[in-house]
C-alpha cells in the first residue's frame, strides 16, 4: 500500500529492498506530564538553516549527515536540498509545516498543551538506500544533542 | 527510504529514553520496520502533515501524535 503519488519505479523498488530494522529497544516513559514536557522536531526533508551546508546528494548511498534546526528559525527561510523525486516539492515549497511542523508546535506550545519546544531540532535528507552510517554515527550523535537539551518527546515527520 | 531513515534515527532517540511517535504514509513498510510508536495517514509523501497551510489539520496530526507518547506496549501503529 503506497500514497497515490508514489512513482511505479519507486514501488518496484520498495517492495523488493531489504529493508534496515534496528533492534528493538524498551518503551521510554514520559518523565512528566505533557503539559511540561519538552518537544523536538525530526524531519527527514533535507531541510537547512539558511547559509548551513547543504545536504551532499551525490553522495552514494545518501548523505547520512543531519543539521540542526534552531527552535525559533523562521521556517519560511529554510532551504531544502532533498535528493529524491519520489514526491511533490511544492507543498513543502508553499508551507515547511507539512514536512516540518514548528509553526504548529509553537502554537501547542503557547496553548500550554506541551511544556515547551526544543532548543535544537533534526534534520536528515531521507534518500538514504545506505544506512550504516545513520545507525552507528549520525543517529546516535543527534540523539546525544536531544538528551543535552533534556528533549522529552520527539515526533519524527518522513518525507 | 525515507521511512526507513525515520524509523532508523527514531529507534536512537527512543533507546536514550526520549519518547518517540513517528507520522508513516506506508503502512506495511512502518509495519517491517517497527519503530516504537507510529501514526498512519492517508497523506501524499511530499505533504504527510496535511495541505500546506491548513494549520487545523496539522494541529491534529501533532495532537493526535502526542496522545501515543504515553503507550509503552510497543510498537504501536495507529491508523488514522
Amino acid at each position: 500500500m503506497f500514497p497515490a503519488d508514489l512513482p511505479l519505479r519507486y514501488r518496484f523498488l520498495l517492495r523488493t529492498y531489504r529493508w534496515r530494522r534496528a533492534d528493538a529497544v524498551p518503551a521510554a516513559r514520559l518523565r512528566v506530564p505533557l503539559a511540561d514536557a519538552r518537544v523536538a522536531l525530526v524531519t527527514s526533508a533535507g531541510l537547512v538553516m539558511p547559509g548551513d551546508t547543504p545536504f551532499d546528494l551525490a553522495m552514494k548511498g545518501g548523505d547520512w549527515s543531519y543539521r540542526t534546526i534552531d527552535g525559533d528559525a523562521d521556517i519560511a527561510g529554510l532551504d531544502m536540498h532533498h535528493k529524491s523525486d519520489a514526491f511533490d516539492g511544492a507543498p513543502i515549497a508553499a508551507d515547511r509545516n507539512v514536512a516540518f511542523p514548528l509553526d504548529r508546535l509553537r502554537a501547542l506550545a503557547a496553548a500550554g498543551e506541551v511544556g515547551s519546544v526544543a532548543p535544537h531540532h533534526l534534520s536528515f535528507m531521507g534518500s538514504i538506500t545506505l544506512p550504516e552510517h545513520l545507525l552507528r554515527e549520525s543517529a546516535p550523535a543527534a540523539a546525544d544533542l536531544l538528551v543535552a537539551d533534556g528533549v522529552d518527546v520527539a515526533l519524527l515527520v518522513p518525507v | 527510504m525515507c521511512h526507513q531513515t525515520v524509523s532508523l534515527v527514531q529507534v536512537a532517540l527512543e533507546r536514550r529514553g526520549i519518547v518517540t511517535v513517528s507520522l508513516s504514509v506506508m503502512p506495511d513498510i512502518t509495519r517491517t520496520l517497527a519503530p516504537p510508536r507510529a501514526l498512519v495517514v492517508g497523506a501524499p509523501l511530499g505533504a504527510v502533515m496535511g495541505a500546506p497551510h491548513d494549520a487545523e489539520r496539522h494541529l491534529a496530526v501533532l495532537r493526535r501524535m502526542l496522545a501515543l507518547t504515553s503507550r509503552t506496549d510497543v510498537p504501536v501503529v495507529d491508523q488514522w
